[in-house]
């Protein structure tokens, strides 16, 4: 009944359409474009920012590094090639960290140590990070080949090695190389598994550095190197004792990251007062994406928004012409008995269609240029079922609200008057 | 649903036999400052079944009373009652549907949809009355066969000749079978020839029992109608062959 009339309204909307191919075809230039724009742009925002959420997520959204940071030197002072600075997180920090606060889970010290490993004929400059099994897990590193570290491997102080993939690369080791054995400064390791390296995982939180990553137990790091690093560099050697490079703290729910990071930095400032140290959270960072993610968002919504007003008024000014061009038969079909209601449904039907078919070519263009964009300049994007929804009922929308006045002023034409149009 | 042809009622109703009863209608146009009484008190009935051709000179208020009794306008004052029906007071989407159900109209410049094929043409009022599709294709077809238009369902209005364009537009206004044909000069844009086929289609629905309402300024065309009403400022100016 209603759907046949409407089923009918519309091949009639598609035939008089077709009658005027270019000039339809023109009219729907504007929603083409602007559904295009849509529907891209969205791509490449979700595409960068689901990259960079990616990234802060896979650091863990409960966790809290606390980090240490070379203090800067107030004092002038002469520094002796031999002085030696102190700073830094201590084992002391962690146990206080882990029983001060209850709503700590675990807590994962991390120590850094710069070595060159030798693995066969070859040689790269090491990484060396102490640490305890549960690294592996906070941060997310799955395993490629062999096995990661276990609190056994801890117990036991076994020389056992694990490389990221980028630093066994390099190393030319393979799936064979677990069992042999890579030497690293004056000790000897048997390397036991490859986990995947950062790639992509560092954002604001990590270097580059730990590409070359090789985890051994914190236990075996601490008996063979020591607190003391040196670094030579031209004309002096700096002396650093540094116990814990890093500590990262695992909370219990999402819901107490915030205010267990704000008690973690007064227990800090009290015992460290040189602030020799830093602490991050990725929740805030995750937080702070999402808001710019926002942002982004509403700065391309209102440009497409803009398009497609533009769209909308180039059909709105086309269906008014149609109107005018059309008003014989308009009165023809009121004479033979059509309601001012049915008219405006021809013409509502006749935009609609007219910007849906515009909406589905710029769909299809805007799932184009993303493509192109990935293919071009190597950025990822993702099309959301969303945008596709939102295009479609953009196009329609399009349609409705701009037809809805020449359909009116279809309607409401004097049918005698309108008889006598030439 | 065709009714009998009209003779008198000789039954109590007083307009029983009247399809259409005008009373006292005017119509007055404003036109700048100046009113035009274009209908200025006229009182007229048609019966059932009659054919009229109403005739004056260009002016005189027969193509506002064609619109009138076409309810595509309405009296400034005065009743009209269709069916037994006062249409006067109506509003637009219930004289639509009067035009839609009563009416067939029938015009000069046949009024054919362009882009719409005859049959499509021929379907206008029956798409409008939510007919489905294969009531509605067979009642087109059998109304097209009536003209003699069965070959011509597939074309458009331009490929057609005038005479059959304007079968088109008379096969249109059939289709959804109203007892009232209205017909605004409709031989005006056909040759002599083509005008008397026209004509003999008309006579012909009349004997069918159809009324037919036309309005024409040619005598010959007039004299192919049963009763003449001729007006003159808007009133009746004389009346022929009306039943008393």
């Amino acid at each position: 009944m209603m759907t046949r009339r409407v089923y009918r309204s519309i091949r009639l909307g598609l035939k008089t359409l077709t009658l005027h191919k270019l000039r339809s075809f023109l009219t729907m230039l504007g929603v083409v474009f602007g559904v295009a724009s849509v529907v891209a742009m969205l791509a490449v925002g979700e595409g960068a920012s689901r990259e960079a959420l990616d990234q802060i997520r896979k650091l863990g959204s409960t966790n809290i590094m606390l980090t240490s940071v070379k203090p800067v030197e107030t004092e002038a002072r002469t520094v002796s090639p031999w002085s030696m600075s102190m700073y830094g997180l201590l084992y002391e920090d962690q146990r206080r960290a882990q029983e001060a606060f209850a709503t700590i889970r675990r807590t994962v010290p991390v120590k850094i140590i710069r070595k060159e490993g030798r693995l066969g004929a070859r040689k790269l400059d090491l990484r060396i990070v102490g640490t305890t099994p549960d690294w592996f897990d906070l941060v997310r590193r799955d395993v490629i080949a062999g096995r990661a570290l276990t609190a056994r491997d801890a117990e036991r102080r076994a020389s056992l090695v694990v490389l990221t993939e980028f630093g066994a690369r390099r190393l030319l080791a393979t799936e064979q190389t677990i069992g042999h054995t890579l030497r690293i400064g004056g000790e000897y390791y048997e390397v036991i598994g490859i986990v995947q390296s950062e790639a992509g995982q560092g954002g604001a939180m990590q270097t580059p550095d730990q590409q070359i990553d090789a985890y051994i137990p914190i236990e075996v790091a601490r008996e063979r190197y020591g607190d003391i690093s040196q670094i030579v560099t031209s004309g002096s050697i700096l002396r650093e004792s540094v116990e814990l490079h890093q500590l990262i703290v695992e909370v219990d729910q999402v819901e107490h990251v915030e205010a267990t990071a704000a008690g973690l930095e007064s227990m800090l400032r009290r015992f460290h007062p040189r602030m020799d140290y830093r602490i991050s959270v990725p929740l805030g960072l995750l937080r702070e994406a999402e808001a710019t993610k926002r942002r982004f968002n509403i700065v391309l919504g209102s440009i497409a928004g803009i398009s497609l007003l533009v769209g909308g008024i180039g059909i709105m000014n086309i269906m008014l012409a149609s109107v005018t061009e059309r008003t014989r038969e308009i009165g023809i079909r009121r004479a033979v008995g059509a309601k001012r209601s049915q008219i405006i449904t021809q013409f509502l039907i006749e935009t609609t269609v007219l910007s849906t078919t515009g909406g589905a070519v710029g769909l299809a263009l805007g799932l184009t240029i993303p493509w192109i964009i990935e293919l071009a300049a190597d950025m990822p994007t993702v099309v959301t079922g969303y945008s596709l929804v939102l295009a479609v009922g953009i196009s329609l929308s399009v349609g409705l609200v701009f037809g809805i006045y020449p359909a009116r002023h279809a309607a409401n034409l004097d049918p005698i008057e309108a008889l006598r149009h030439e | 649903m065709t009714q009998p042809v009209g003779a008198p009622s000789a039954r109590g109703m007083p307009n029983g036999a009247d399809l259409v009863c005008l009373e006292d209608i005017t119509k007055i146009y404003q036109v700048g400052d100046t009113e035009v009484r274009a209908l200025d008190g006229l009182t007229v009935s048609f019966q059932r079944g009659s054919f009229w051709a109403i005739m004056g000179p260009s002016g005189s208020g027969k193509s506002t009373l064609l619109n009138l009794l076409g309810c595509l306008d309405r009296p400034t004052a005065g009743r009209y009652v269709l069916e037994g029906q006062d249409v006067a007071d109506l509003d637009d989407n219930a004289l639509s549907t009067i035009r839609l159900r009563h009416i067939g109209f029938i015009f000069q410049s046949f009024n054919l949809i362009p882009q719409l094929t005859v049959r499509e043409n021929i379907e206008l009022p029956l798409f409008y009355l939510d007919w489905n599709p294969d009531r509605s294709r067979a009642r087109a077809e059998e109304t097209a066969a009536r003209l003699g238009l069965s070959d011509r369902l597939n074309h458009r209005p331009a490929e057609l000749s005038g005479g059959q364009q304007q079968r088109v537009a008379i096969a249109r206004a059939l289709a959804a079978n109203p007892n009232m044909l209205l017909a605004d000069e409709p031989t005006g844009n056909l040759d002599s020839a083509t005008g008397a086929q026209i004509m003999a289609v008309l006579t012909e629905l009349n004997q069918q029992g159809k009324t037919i309402i036309m309005v024409t300024h040619e005598t010959d065309i007039a004299r192919h109608a049963r009763q003449r009403l001729h007006m003159r400022d808007g009133r009746i100016d004389s009346m022929e062959g009306a039943a008393a």
